[in-house]
């Protein structure tokens, strides 16, 4: 358990709603759901969510803090926007999934092994280096996610594309070797380190 | 004969009736069949020059029977209004054009429906005598209030108002009722967010200002005669000494009782102190007057509040109430605000199956709770266990599991059991038969509130689930003791803005009524009609059928068991008339002849004609304004239906029926009012107690030979449009199939 979900617990010990509206990203919203299930039964990809929105926030006003920030359901979110869009209370669904997804890493305590999650922190660790996606390289990292054989094994039945957007310049070596950046690289640093500094004082607040 | 009959027929040539019938023939008609001694034609009749026309045949020629042929009697009932003659409209726009195709073919039979029609109006009026009122009437401009909360206030501020004297009698030492012992009420104003103060204080002051506002507390209705317009009431007080005053009509506001919390031994209520109703509620709260509120087994600062939802409620166990209350999941979030109002931090959970928040507000004030920070769990109770914090075990329904929370407090939502009085007379015959059948004890009664001196009980008889009403959709504080209103929680459970408006309401019935009653005039749905029941002693053999069957408890029985009518308790349906075996009831314009000569009076063609005829007696209420829609629709059916609207389906004779099959009528079709528990019978009773007599009615075709098909009995909703001209056309194609009947001579 990381320091910051310790003082966390300590510090809202059964209250989890309070704790997440302090400190989750539009979390102040999960007190006005009133467990209609639109969100749940608008959801695409609803099937598959081990707890649908609606249910996350009834777990989250019961006070189960490590089933819902453990949880790999807001990983599941594809930000289509159903819920908002069809939310009767106007509730920030989707912004709130997010929010309780960051929460949780922040914390330390997020489904580790969670596909999303993963493909989520290479997307981000590939964007904050040069402000640009590098996508030769986000391929790479993400087919070499699971392990060197793995990885082999989907590049390998990845060839023929590969080569076919090679060939048509959709896909360059170059990038290998530093990539494209933005212009001013040392701004849009800056710019990052910002906007970190305010959240954390939301979240560590 | 003082009353020396004289009928003028008037026929309309507007609206295009003139195109599509031979208004000469109709003339000849009248006169020839109809014995009209002045018949006339007019190109516009409800204009003011042919009102004039028949007004001046009143006055100069002595016209006393009135017969418009123009159209339905539903339509241009302003223009056609005359005094001291008897009325009648005969239908050739609705009843024959509009429902008959243009055509040449059709012209022929279209022609027979409106001669048809002419000769039945000069029939009715023949056998109708201009109604007068009886005599017994009075006049008294006071209301008796029965209940001085909230409800019973707000009818004698608002009588007082309009004018009228009022009398409140209140059981208890002072006025308020319920709501004096509320600290809050749920938000009647914009953005409905806070609880508001009750403004009870307020209230009372008024009433005791008001000078035509007398309050008697400590006071019991002990004997209450009479009818509309000459109530008679006993007002005893505690000390025993008894006032008699007179009033125009009755108010009831007894309100409600608190639900016994103390059957749900699951929730502890009663063994442990920390688990409260919510009216105990508010008493603590009253005790806190905003501060902190102090549980009370040990005075601890309440820290943590669960409100259980439809404790005892909405549930179909033994002694517990089968309805919803509907205010106390208002009540429950208002509560839950004194909390969360005094101080954020206290742990409040509603635990509901279903929140429900009626009312303009309702939905607000929910959001508001929410914003405050109380929890709202889907869930069911299961227990609460006892020990120094109560602990709530329930059902979580959306994380479908068994759970449970420790609290300081829990707060049971029980509902409202009405204050209705006493069972009528049926009531308590009903409950006997049960008693023997099922071998349970018999019910202990309740006090009676009005301790009415009619035959059928001492109290405005119950509705569903104990509650004093009669239909509360379609006219609410109406009872079935006429002159008797009922408004607030007696009627069906609610808040005190509900009860204010209902309050409201209900006063201004009770006015209406007081000065109807007066003038002879009968209150809803017929409201205005002069005519009311006499019955021919001679032919009487004292089966009291009618005074049991009569829906308002308006007919009496002297001491040789003869029925004795009280005019003002009348609402005119005929019930009575449709009961009485020997056929010596009647309404001045309304009898067993009106009806009975009018089918008399129908061209009957012979057998081989191919032409059957349909009679067709459809209540007058619901059934007729749903043929009248259906041909403004312009929907046809067949030419050979013949349709007399009956007051009520209850006031069908029998005889009718004999008769028309005698006179070689083929089908005959009875339209009512739905019936039963969704009834919508605008006289309660009617149309059921009619069904019940129909249910006979194939015995007797049987005896006669004749297929039980040819009487068919309908329920009829005033929507029904489609239906109605389906089940004229479908007894068309019946009478195809089992041919025509072997009574034509």
């Amino acid at each position: 358990m990381s320091d910051l979900n310790t003082s966390m617990v300590e510090k809202y010990r059964n209250n989890f709603l309070k704790e997440v509206e302090a400190h989750v990203e539009e979390g102040e919203w999960v007190k006005m759901c009133m467990q209609c299930g639109v969100c749940s039964g608008s959801c695409p990809l609803g099937p598959h969510w081990e707890h649908p929105p609606q249910e996350l926030f009834m777990m989250i006003r019961a006070g189960k803090r490590e089933e819902v920030l453990s949880s790999e359901s807001m990983w599941m979110c594809t930000s289509c926007y159903n819920c908002i869009v069809r939310c009767p209370r106007e509730l920030p669904i989707t912004h709130i999934m997010h929010g309780l997804a960051h929460y949780a890493t922040r914390l330390g305590i997020e489904p580790k092994g969670q596909p999303t999650r993963q493909f989520a922190q290479l997307f981000w660790d590939n964007l904050a280096k040069n402000g640009r996606v590098n996508e030769l390289w986000l391929g790479v990292n993400l087919y070499f996610m699971n392990g060197l054989v793995e990885g082999i094994k989907v590049a390998m039945g990845m060839a023929g594309i590969g080569l076919g957007m090679l060939k048509a310049g959709r896909l360059s070596l170059k990038e290998l070797v530093g990539g494209h950046t933005v212009k001013d690289k040392k701004g849009f640093k800056a710019m990052i380190k910002k906007a970190q500094e305010l959240e954390a004082a939301r979240v560590d607040k | 004969m003082s009353d020396e009959m004289k009928i003028g027929a008037y026929i309309c040539k507007g609206c295009g009736i003139a195109d599509r019938l031979d208004v000469g023939q109709l003339e000849m008609t009248a006169t020839r069949d109809g014995k009209a001694a002045i018949c006339k034609q007019h190109d516009f009749l409800c204009s003011e020059e042919g009102v004039k026309l028949i007004q001046d045949d009143i006055d100069n020629e002595g016209v006393n029977r009135v017969v418009i042929a123009a159209c339905s009697r539903r339509a241009k009932t302003e223009a056609f209004q005359f005094e001291n003659v008897a009325l009648v409209r005969t239908n050739l726009r609705e009843g024959v054009i509009w429902v008959r195709p243009d055509t040449d073919e059709a012209r022929e039979t279209t022609q027979e429906m409106g001669d048809d029609y002419v000769r039945m109006g000069c029939a009715e009026a023949k056998y109708a005598h201009p109604p007068k009122p009886s005599g017994e009437q009075g006049l008294t401009r006071a209301i008796l209030i029965a209940g001085g909360g909230v409800s019973g206030m707000t009818a004698a501020l608002e009588a007082s108002k309009a004018g009228y004297k009022s009398t409140i009698v209140e059981k208890s030492g002072s006025l308020g009722g319920a709501t004096a012992q509320l600290f809050k009420k749920i938000p009647t104003k914009a953005p409905y967010a806070d609880p508001e103060d009750t403004g009870v204080d307020e209230m009372i002051a008024a009433v005791e200002a008001d000078p035509n506002i007398t309050v008697f507390l400590n006071a019991t209705l002990t004997k209450t005669a009479g009818a509309p317009g000459r109530f008679e009431a006993d007002i005893t007080t505690e000390s025993g000494s008894t006032e008699t005053q007179m009033f125009g009509s009755i108010v009831q506001a007894s309100g409600f009782k608190p639900f016994d919390a103390s059957v749900l031994t699951e929730f502890s209520y009663g063994k442990s102190k920390d688990v409260v109703t919510q009216l105990e509620l508010e008493a603590l709260a009253k005790e806190a007057n905003g501060g902190p509120i102090k549980r009370p087994s040990d005075g601890k600062e309440v820290s943590s509040v669960m409100f259980i939802q439809c404790a005892g409620q909405r549930s179909k166990k033994e002694g517990h109430l089968e309805h919803c209350s509907g205010y106390c999941c208002s009540a429950s979030i208002k509560q839950a605000m004194y909390f969360k109002d005094q101080n954020p931090d206290i742990d409040t959970v509603v635990l509901y199956t279903d929140l429900r928040t009626p009312g303009a507000g309702g939905e607000n004030f929910y959001r508001s709770g929410q914003k405050k920070g109380v929890i709202f769990t889907k869930g069911v109770a299961s227990e609460v266990v006892h020990s120094q914090n109560p602990t709530v075990k329930f059902k979580d329904l959306i994380l479908d599991e068994d759970t449970e929370v420790e609290v300081d407090l829990v707060v049971l939502a029980t509902g409202m059991v009405p204050n209705a009085g006493s069972s009528t007379r049926e009531e308590l015959t009903a409950d006997e038969n049960e008693a023997k059948e099922t071998g349970n004890e018999i019910r202990i009664d309740a006090d009676s509130i009005l301790n009415l001196d009619y035959r059928q009980g001492k109290d405005v008889p119950h509705m569903a689930n104990g509650f004093a009403d009669s239909h509360f959709i379609c006219f609410p504080y109406e009872t079935q003791r006429t002159g008797i209103y009922t408004a607030g929680p007696t009627r069906r459970p609610m808040d005190v803005q509900q009860a204010i408006d209902d309050a409201t309401g209900a006063a201004m019935k009770a006015i209406n009524e007081a000065e109807n009653a007066a003038l002879g005039r009968a209150a809803h749905p017929r409201s205005g009609d002069l005519s009311f029941p006499s019955f021919r002693k001679e032919g009487c053999t004292q089966c009291k059928r009618c005074t049991v069957e009569c829906p308002f408890g308006a007919i009496n029985e002297d001491e040789e068991g003869y029925p004795v009518y009280n005019e003002s308790r009348c609402r005119r349906c005929g019930t009575c008339m449709g009961a009485c075996p020997v056929r010596v009831i009647s309404f001045e314009n309304y009898s067993i002849d009106t009806v009975g000569q009018q089918l008399k009076a129908v061209d009957i063609p012979d057998e081989f004609d191919e032409k059957p005829r349909i009679l067709v007696l459809a209540c007058e209420n619901d059934a007729y304004p749903a043929l009248d829609m259906a041909a403004q629709n312009k929907m046809e059916y067949s030419a050979f239906t013949r349709i007399i609207p009956v007051r009520c389906l209850g006031s069908v004779s029998l005889s009718w029926i004999t008769d028309s099959m005698n006179s070689g009528f083929d089908g005959v079709i009875l339209m009512g009012c739905p019936s039963g528990d969704d009834y919508q019978c605008h006289f309660v009773k009617g149309s059921g107690t009619a069904q019940e007599r129909m249910g006979k009615v194939g015995d007797t075709l049987e005896s006669l030979s004749l297929e039980k098909e040819r009487v068919q009995t309908y329920e009829i909703s005033i929507t029904d449009i489609q239906k109605v001209t389906q089940i004229i056309n479908d007894m068309e194609s019946t009478i195809e199939q089992i041919g025509m009947s072997p009574f034509k001579f």
